[in-house]
């Protein structure tokens, strides 16, 4: 059993007038995958939102409740969403390069975030990052050309290497693997496998197969709530609700 | 989709050749014909009306870029110009214009009586020189004492009269009903073109010359107006674009969503629509009445067209902040960068571009604004040059648009065509910061 990194209780989420989380509890564990899962709609993308206080940003999004990292309620008007952000990295739905370089990409957190004391450990960074990534080699030549220019998967990868080279505690991925082909699917398993030595990870995915294969934890969200949380082998083996069983087996066939 | 489902309603799925098309197609592509067809009527009005405005212009102004200047030797004759003999500038000052006008005079009979040109009932040849003439002489051998006692060559603008003659203002007919110019001066004038001294040739006066009076439009220029100008211009750069942008920054990125900012942001569109002449009268109370400021200052000026030019440089630097995908700001806020960052690093060059668009729009604005400068007393008489900045932005001053409205209103043709040289002159101005703004932005849209 691992210790507990994220524990969220009784949170709700309104967008104005819109009930998106309704009362959500969930602990999150440390060096695990945990896998969100649900219909599209369900809520998925705005709770992960949450535990970086990404929902912030968005004018009309109303957060209660709380979350706490390592014990520290997130939402305590004394944090710093930008110091929890560097704690809790994501990676967006939709692939969201910055308009600069491949390389300024990477480069860009662990500059300002005092990661690389000259350029050959920026360098280093930089290429472990996108080694890590699944990108490396193909991008290695072309390090100065810009991100946007990069097909959609790629930018995907892109984004991961970018989200990991700040090496945050917990890493939150909404639907990473949504553009990638195979090949470049099972290398981002590979590299969030390898993350969970030292992180814990969270994923968003329309994949059961997916989160079969690289969770430990599932939880599945129906229309807001939380419907059941638990070992990924419980769930897809024997589940409790019966939203959880038709969603599964509707999905699987 | 819906499509499909409408045609397939019947239960009879789509038949007929693909080389022959169906009534609905043919319908749809006369309708998009028709529209582009009203497209190319609506762009070639606005080329025509275009080529219209500017070949009137270029027409009537470029009359303005030549002059007809006279060719004379003058002897700087001692006696009248330096009764002691010892060259003192300061004693020399004393004589006025009136002391050098018989040089000019004699010069010019010297010529007619060397070339050997007699014409019947001709009186006063020296009409054919501009009242100008003995002010630039004067300058001439005060700035050179040294050529005193000499002759020189100089070379004279001819009087307003004379100049239309060759630009087809003045006929031999209407000299005849003209009491600055009689028929016999215009032969006298070809008799002096045959023998090559007189020429009409560029004039560089028009462009750096000041202003001239009402009866001398042969020697007026822009000089003072185009530094009056370009005084205004840096004023309101070095103002508007810094607070404009600031402003903006602020208001869309930081500030929060409520009453006040809503208020803010309503206002400032109404700022931006607000009659010119509105902040003509507001820069008289406070810059001038209340500040204390000088009047004719391009500072004043500066002052307000910024004022003007604010609204506009915050609606465009807005909409291209806005214009910047949220997904940019996410993606920084997520690798732990700071709002200030976000904006810093990621949002304000993708939205520079639009930024320095608007604000050269604005500046281009400002540049041909003429209602508020009338009322903080830029319409002033000036010949003197504002001096050099920063000193040079509290001395009066003119300005381009200022400068054709005031030429408009004066009764000598001679300055009609003033007027539309000048409008030349703000056209090229306004084209050089357009061509500005583009190489800005595509330098700056080089870096993605
Ligand atoms: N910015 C927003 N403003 C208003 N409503 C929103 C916003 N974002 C999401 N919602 C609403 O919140 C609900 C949950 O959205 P969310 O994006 O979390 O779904 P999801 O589970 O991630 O779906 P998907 O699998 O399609 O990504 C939806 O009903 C959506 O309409
Ligand atoms: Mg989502």
């Amino acid at each position: 059993m691992n210790d507990i990194k994220i524990s969220a209780s009784g949170v709700d989420v309104f967008y104005g007038d819109t009930h998106a989380i309704k009362n959500v509890s969930v602990e999150i564990e440390g060096n695990t995958v945990t896998a969100f899962i649900g219909p599209s709609g369900c809520g998925k993308s705005t709770f992960l939102r949450c535990l970086n206080r990404m929902n912030d940003t968005i004018d009309i999004a109303r957060v209660t409740g709380s979350i706490l990292l390592d014990g520290e309620d997130i939402y305590d008007a004394k944090v710093d969403p930008v110091q929890l952000r560097a704690k809790v990295g994501m990676v967006f739905q939709k692939p969201n390069p910055f308009p600069k370089s491949i390389y300024d990409n990477i480069a860009y957190g662990p500059r300002i975030h005092g990661l690389a004391r000259n350029k050959a450990e920026l360098d280093e960074i930089v290429e472990k990052s996108l080694r890590r990534g699944a990108i490396w080699e193909e991008v290695k030549d072309r390090l100065d050309q810009p991100g946007t220019g990069l097909s959609g998967g790629q930018q995907q990868r892109l984004c991961i290497a970018r989200a990991i080279a700040t090496e945050p505690e917990v890493l939150l991925m909404d639907e990473p693997c949504s553009a990638l082909d195979p090949i470049a699917t099972a290398q981002v398993e590979e590299l969030i496998d390898e993350l969970r030595q030292q992180y814990s990870v969270v994923i968003v995915t329309h994949s059961m197969q997916q989160a079969a294969r690289v969770s430990q934890k599932t939880a599945f969200f129906h229309l807001g709530d939380l419907v059941e949380y638990g070992e990924t082998g419980h769930i897809f083996t024997n589940p409790e609700d019966s939203r959880t069983e038709s969603y599964i087996t509707g999905r699987i066939g | 989709m819906s499509d499909i489902t409408a045609n397939s309603a019947s239960g009879a799925p789509r038949k007929g050749s693909l080389l022959v098309q169906d009534g609905r197609t043919q319908r749809r592509n006369a309708a998009e014909r028709r529209f582009q067809i009203y497209g190319m009527i609506a762009v070639s009005v606005a080329v025509l009306a275009l080529i219209f405005l500017l070949t009137s212009i270029v027409r009537n102004g470029i009359g303005a870029f030549s002059q007809t200047f006279i060719t004379l030797d003058v002897v700087l004759a001692e006696d009248k110009l330096d009764k002691t003999g010892n060259r003192d500038r300061d004693e020399m000052a004393k004589v006025s214009t009136f002391g050098y006008a018989p040089l000019i005079t004699a010069a010019i009979e010297d010529r007619i009586a060397a070339e050997g040109i007699e014409i019947e009932g001709l009186s006063k040849p020296v009409d054919l020189i501009s009242k100008q003439a003995a002010a630039d002489l004067r300058d001439f051998v005060l700035a050179n004492t040294d050529r005193v006692g000499e002759t020189v060559e100089f070379q004279f603008l001819a009087s307003g009269r004379i100049d239309g003659y060759y630009k087809g203002r003045v006929t031999m007919a209407s000299a005849e009903l003209d009491s600055n110019v009689t028929p016999q001066q215009l032969m006298l004038a070809d008799a002096l073109k045959d023998t090559g001294a007189l020429e009409r040739t560029f004039n560089w006066g028009f462009i750096t010359s000041p202003d001239a009076s009402e009866n001398r439009p042969e020697a007026s220029g822009l000089g003072v107006a185009i530094l009056g100008s370009l005084y205004m211009m840096i004023v309101v750069l070095v103002l508007a674009l810094p607070i404009g942008v600031a402003a903006s920054i602020y208001l869309e990125e930081f500030a929060p969503k409520n009453r006040l900012t809503d208020l803010i942001e309503v206002n400032i569109s109404n700022l931006a629509a607000v009659p010119s002449i509105v902040f003509g009268i507001l820069g008289l109370a406070i810059f001038i009445n209340f500040a204390g400021l000088p009047q004719s200052a391009p500072i004043v000026g500066g002052l307000v067209l910024t004022l003007m030019t604010l609204p506009t440089i915050i609606i465009a630097t807005r909409a291209s902040l806005k214009s910047v995908p949220p997904s940019i700001r996410e993606a920084a806020l997520g690798v732990g960068a700071s709002k200030m960052q976000t904006v810093f690093h990621h949002v304000l060059p993708l939205a520079a571009p639009g930024i320095l668009t608007g604000t050269i729009i604005g500046l281009a604005q400002a540049l041909g604004e003429t209602a508020p400068l009338l009322l903080i007393g830029m319409v002033a008489f000036v010949r003197e040059y504002p001096g050099a900045p920063p000193e040079g932005f509290f001395d009066p001053a003119s300005a381009l648009p200022v400068q054709i409205y005031n030429w408009t209103t004066r009764s000598d043709p001679a300055f009609v065509e003033r007027a539309s040289g000048a409008i030349i002159v703000l056209l090229v101005f306004l084209l050089l910061m357009n061509l500005i703004a583009i190489i800005l932005r595509r330098r700056f849209e080089r870096r993605w």
